[in-house]
Parts: structure tokens; C-alpha cells; sequence
């Protein structure tokens, strides 16, 4: 009751005076429009930043099969395969800051199109899901291969900028088979380019396919004989067995087990190994606690006893997020900094206008003491008046503010994104300006003398 | 019964190193209904004994009787409550408010005291007032709408506005012409008597004087005996 008493008073004492109650708030309509058009066009250019910067990976964990030991002698990280396109699916489904992984197994050799051939920088098996991990899956032309092809150890591959340029002269590869290791893969799509990484190295100069179609028909390796060394007797024997070559020679060299042998020695039984899982945290603030989900999970997959130590390791592109959480920083304290300036010159306009206005009002102030207001009544008049005006000034540049965002966004299409943060604070600070900027005018129209200022002229 | 009774009050301004006194024990006395003048050359104290009397100053020494309490002593907000409730001012040069309307300001006054009273309440109060003196017609008008005795018709009804015991007039006539100021007198005059309120007139001019019972006569900070 008493309040609404005192804030009609303020307005009618505005109103009294609207011209200057507004030039006076321009000040702070300015300086609140600019924290919220910077704050929105900031937003999107930092959300925007921080998506380039994902393209490059910023979210990404890199899983690697621990190293192996022997007689003391280290073989350095990935020298032991311990990890399974198993696990990759289980840290998808399992970690909830993930958002998708893809288990990998690499190769390196030669690939033929034509009278051309080229030794592509990375070779990969993998799943679609690496696409989405490496934020690739638009595709340049074509499409990608699919889960069902990863089932089906399908022939088919995606080729990076490079190797269209190098092997296919610029020609479109869609369709066109290249020979890898005498296997024929179709090439189905060509990846978008992205240039170097970090490091210098080319990642447009890469071959993708299914990982099944890597590990099984490239690097010749089966599900049976993951080891190559076995895969290579394998081979070979199977190569010179008489049976292929004369199918009706039966002489066996082994005796055939029987069903009992059988039983009893069952074949083991192995995963098929991959080289490194790549997985991607939802956002940037999730990685530390993607990290340690995935190791909990490694380790209970693995059958990790307490003590023992991990048999894999993850790695995180630290590099990457320190330059994105310091330009998002840098970003906010520009911001703040152009937001203090501007509003503390807001303030300081209403400060000098409101000592004009209580000189101004001097009978004003004698006749309300006269008739029984007392110093606090006053105070809280031309207190209220002050923090009324910065909360008018406030929601009027907050209105500017979107305005000028939605006009940035729409004529120079730049990317802004809406602060609700920002419109908060523009309301608590616009506020907090009228009460420090308001409060020395305030309080030296309650310190009037009543006879002094009835007397003012 | 006395309203008002002053005894031997003193009134010394410090300005810097040296004293000032303006007032040198003005005894007094007010009884409830009077109608006086108080009158003196400019100098004389005269301002001074009103402010004290309004309760806008207090006194350096003696003591001040009003309405039964001893008010000397009273700090800046006891002395503001007591001009809320006892006492009415019309001034000079009316001090309304300017771009708000006589109603308005006819209730200002009740910001400051009537909490209790709902906004209707305050508004038939102040409507009434005006009524009273004659402005029922221009209860929306500003200030600068109003001619001078009008204005101070206004004033005259903000002085009411909280039933005081006394009406306190500094030069309520001092800026308007001979016709309006014999309308202005004649209504403290009724208010006066159909009412029993209190008023003292403060005036130098002895044409207004006149229309007091009793004059009150200040010289050099002394009451002259009369």
C-alpha cells in the first residue's frame, strides 16, 4: 500500500517532466541495449566458435589398448590389443556423457585406381558412427556406408579430398572400384574436405570403410586368427593344402578329431581386436566425467581386479579445449568489460540529472517537510524515482538490444543466440544503478532544512 | 483553554564566530478559536517566531506549549509529525505543485499521515475541501490553469486536508490584489468562526491585520505590549 503510494508519486513526478525523464535514461537504455546486443551477437559467435573448434575434434576421447611388457621390456602404448568393437558399442550405450563412439583399425598399404596409385596417409576401418564422432557426415558427394555394411563386410569405402585429387585426377570416384591389396572396394562417397589438423597432417588424405572389411578382407586376418603372424600360416597353409588343389586327394595330415576331442578342447575364443576407440563427449564440460565413465566401464569389461592396472588408455584433446574455453573467456570479459563502462556512464548521467532535479524541486522538498514528510519519506521519493527511471531505461534497452540483435541477424546474418542470463543481469544492474547512482541525490534532498527550502528561489 | 502558550523563548542564529540572537524571550499565549495577526517590519523576528510556531525550528531556549505538550525539546521527526497533524500552512506563494492537479494536490498532505485511509477516502476528503472553498468546479485543473486566489484557495484547502488545530498563514495575501485578499480573509475569517479553528495571520500589511481580534506586534525579537 505504502509502497504503490510512494512508487505513484515517482511516476506522476516523471510524467511531470517526460523529455528529460527520458533523455535522462538514454544513458542507460544505451548502455543496457549494447550489454544485450553484444551478450546475443556475442552468444552465437562463441557458439559458433565452439562448433568449429567440435569439427576439429575439441570433444573427442581417444581409447588406447594398454602396452605390453615382456621380460621387462616395454612395448609402448597399443602394443597389447585389448579392446573390442564390443567395448565401443558399450561405451555408447552405457556412458551418458557420450554421445556416440566408433571403434578403429587401421592399415597402411597401397591403393590402385587405373594406371594410378597412392599410399593413403590414414587408413580406417570403422563404423558410421566415426562420422558423427569427427562431425563428418555430410558427405561432399555420395553417401556413407552403413551399419549394415559393417555386418556385412561389405567392399565398399569413402575416399577424403586428396585421395580424389591424387588417385581419380579429380574425377568423380562414385561408383569407381580401387584396388586395395587385391580386394576391390567400391567407393561410395567422398568425405567433405577439413584440411590439416593441428599437427600439419593432411586429414583429407584418408580411406574409410567398414572395419569388418579392413580387419577380414584387407589386412587378411580372420575372426579366428586375430594374430597376424597365425593369419600368415593360415594363408599359407591353406594356399598349398592338396584338397584345393586336388579335390579328390583325401589324404588328411592331421588326424580328425573326434567329437569327445572336440568337446573337450574347445577353440578359443577371440575377440576380434581394434586398434583405438574414438568417442565423443556431448559437450565440453562433459569430457572429465566421459573419462572416468569410460574407464569405470573399461575396467569392469575388462575384469580388472582393484589393483591391477588399466590395460588401456585415454586421451583427451586438452590442447584444443584450452583454446576454446579461452576464447570463450576472453570473449565474456570483453563483454563485461564494454557492459560496466557503458552503464556505469549511464549511472553517472542519472546521478547529475537527479542533484539537478532536487535543486530543481528544492520548494518541492520544503512544502512535503512542511506538511509532516520527514527525511526518510524523501529519501525513498527520490530514490525510487532514480531506480524507476533505470528499471524503465533497462526494459527499454533491453527491447533495443533484441532489436538490434534481430537486425544484425537478419541484414549482416551473423549468428546471435538469446542471452536470458544477459536480460537478468541488465534488469538487477539497471536496478543497482539507480539505487548507487540515485542514493547521494536522494539523500541530500532528505537532509533539506524545510525553512531553507521554502525560502529557495 | 490556551492552544498555544510560549514562555520566554529565545531564538539565537550562529553565524560563524558570532551570535545572532533574533528572538529575546517572546512570552505568548493562543486560546483555542482566536483569530490573531502577528505583525512586524521585515527583521523583526517575525519569520523566525512563525517557524518556531510552525514547529519548522526550535526554540534555543524556553519552552513551547501546544495543545497541552511541552514541544521544545522535539527532534526533526517528532517535529514533523506534530506539522502533520496539529498544524496547516498556506504560504506566500501557495507552493503547489505544479503539473498535477488541485485535488492532488489538496491531498498530498495525506502521504505522509493518513495511511490507513484507502485512496477513495483521501479523494472525497480532498474533494470536500474544495468544495468548501468554492472549487468544485476545477478539481482537475493544474496550477497554471488557476488564477492567483485560486490558487491559494487550494493551498487553503491542502491546509485542512488533516484537520489541524491551527492554521498558520505567512503572507497568505502578499501576491494577490486588494478584491482577492478580502475574499482569501474572509474565508479564514469564516473558517474561523463557523469552525473554531485557530489561525494566525503573519503580515506586515495592517490592512490585513485589521481583520484579526487580536495583533501581536514583534519588535527587534521583543513582543510589544499592546
Amino acid at each position: 500500500m505504502k509502497f504503490l503510494r510512494i512508487l505513484r508519486t515517482s511516476l506522476r513526478a516523471l510524467r511531470r517532466n517526460v523529455l528529460r525523464a527520458a533523455l535522462t535514461t538514454l544513458g542507460i537504455v544505451i548502455g543496457v541495449a549494447a550489454v544485450i546486443a553484444m551478450m546475443e551477437i556475442g552468444n552465437g559467435s562463441t557458439m559458433a566458435i565452439q562448433r568449429t573448434i567440435a569439427t576439429m575434434g575439441a570433444f573427442n576421447l581417444l581409447v588406447f589398448p594398454g602396452n605390453m611388457a615382456t621380460a621387462g621390456v616395454s612395448f609402448g602404448s597399443g602394443s597389447s590389443i585389448t579392446l573390442t568393437p564390443g567395448d565401443a558399442d558399450a561405451i555408447v550405450t552405457e556412458c551418458p556423457s557420450i554421445i556416440a563412439a566408433a571403434p578403429i583399425v587401421r592399415t597402411r598399404t597401397q591403393i590402385v585406381y587405373g594406371n594410378r596409385n597412392w599410399a593413403p596417409n590414414s587408413m580406417m576401418g570403422t563404423t558410421p558412427a566415426f562420422l558423427e564422432v569427427r562431425d563428418w557426415t555430410e558427405m561432399a558427394e555420395g553417401e556413407a556406408f552403413t551399419d549394415r555394411d559393417v555386418r556385412n563386410c561389405s567392399k565398399v569405402c569413402l575416399v577424403g579430398q586428396t585421395i580424389v585429387r591424387e588417385l581419380f585426377a579429380g574425377e568423380s570416384p562414385i561408383g569407381k572400384d580401387i584396388r586395395m591389396q587385391n580386394v576391390n572396394m567400391k567407393v561410395i562417397g567422398v568425405l567433405r574436405p577439413k584440411g590439416a589438423n593441428m599437427m600439419g597432417s593432411d586429414q583429407d588424405d584418408i580411406v574409410l570403410a567398414p572395419w569388418t572389411t579392413i580387419k577380414y578382407r584387407v589386412t587378411g586376418t580372420s575372426v579366428s586368427t586375430p594374430n597376424l603372424s597365425a593369419a600368415a600360416a593360415a594363408a599359407a597353409s591353406a594356399t598349398v593344402l592338396p584338397s584345393q588343389v586336388y579335390p579328390n586327394y583325401s589324404l588328411s595330415l592331421y588326424s580328425v578329431p573326434s567329437a569327445v576331442q572336440t568337446t573337450d578342447t574347445p577353440a578359443p575364443v577371440r575377440f576380434a581386436g581394434i586398434d583405438q576407440i574414438v568417442a565423443a563427449a556431448r559437450t565440453g564440460e562433459q569430457v572429465p566425467s566421459a573419462i572416468e565413465e569410460i574407464t569405470a566401464l573399461m575396467r569392469e569389461r575388462h575384469h580388472l581386479r582393484g589393483d591391477m592396472p588399466d590395460d588401456f588408455n585415454i586421451r583427451d584433446l586438452t590442447e584444443i579445449m584450452k583454446t576454446m574455453s579461452s576464447t570463450t573467456e576472453l570473449m565474456t570479459n570483453l563483454l563485461l568489460i564494454v557492459a560496466l563502462i557503458s552503464l556505469v556512464v549511464g549511472g553517472v548521467g542519472i546521478m547529475n540529472i537527479m542533484l539537478v532535479s532536487v535543486t530543481e524541486r528544492t520548494r518541492e522538498i520544503g512544502l512535503r517537510m512542511a506538511v509532516g514528510a520527514q527525511g526518510p519519506d524523501i529519501l525513498r521519493q527520490f530514490l525510487t524515482e532514480a531506480v524507476v527511471l533505470c528499471l524503465l531505461g533497462g526494459i527499454f534497452g533491453i527491447g533495443l538490444g533484441r532489436a538490434t540483435s534481430w537486425v544484425v541477424r537478419v541484414v549482416k546474418h551473423w549468428p546471435t543466440a538469446t542471452s536470458l542470463g544477459a536480460i537478468i543481469a541488465a534488469v538487477v544492474v539497471s536496478a543497482t544503478v539507480g539505487i548507487v547512482f540515485g542514493f547521494y541525490p536522494a539523500w541530500k534532498a532528505s537532509r533539506l532544512d524545510p525553512i531553507e527550502a521554502l525560502r529557495y528561489e | 483553554m490556551d492552544l498555544l502558550e510560549l514562555r520566554g523563548v529565545c531564538k539565537t542564529y550562529h553565524l560563524g564566530e558570532v551570535d545572532v540572537p533574533v528572538l529575546k524571550g517572546v512570552s505568548l499565549s493562543i486560546a483555542k478559536g482566536e483569530l490573531v495577526a502577528l505583525m512586524g517590519a521585515s527583521g523583526s523576528g517575525k519569520s523566525t517566531l512563525m517557524n518556531i510556531l510552525g514547529c519548522l525550528d526550535h526554540p534555543s531556549a524556553g519552552e513551547y506549549w501546544l495543545d497541552g505538550k511541552e514541544v521544545s525539546g522535539a527532534g526533526t521527526n517528532e517535529r514533523a509529525r506534530l506539522r502533520n497533524r496539529l498544524i496547516g500552512f498556506v504560504f506566500q506563494s501557495f507552493n503547489l505543485l505544479a503539473r498535477t492537479t488541485a485535488l492532488e494536490n489538496v491531498i498530498m498532505p495525506l502521504n505522509y499521515a493518513a495511511e490507513h485511509l484507502a485512496e477513495h477516502e483521501m479523494r472525497e476528503r480532498g474533494a470536500e475541501l474544495l468544495r468548501k472553498v468554492g472549487l468544485s468546479e476545477r478539481m482537475d485543473h493544474q496550477p497554471s490553469q488557476l488564477s492567483g486566489g485560486q490558487q491559494q484557495r487550494v493551498a487553503i484547502a491542502r491546509s485542512l486536508i488533516n484537520r489541524p488545530r491551527l492554521l498558520l498563514a505567512d503572507e497568505p495575501t502578499g501576491n494577490l490584489d486588494s478584491r482577492t485578499s478580502e475574499e482569501i480573509l474572509d474565508m479564514f475569517k469564516n473558517l474561523n468562526q463557523s469552525e473554531g479553528l485557530t489561525v494566525i495571520l503573519v503580515t506586515h500589511d495592517p490592512g490585513v491585520a485589521e481583520h484579526a481580534k487580536r495583533v501581536i506586534r514583534i519588535r527587534d525579537g521583543l513582543i510589544e505590549k499592546s
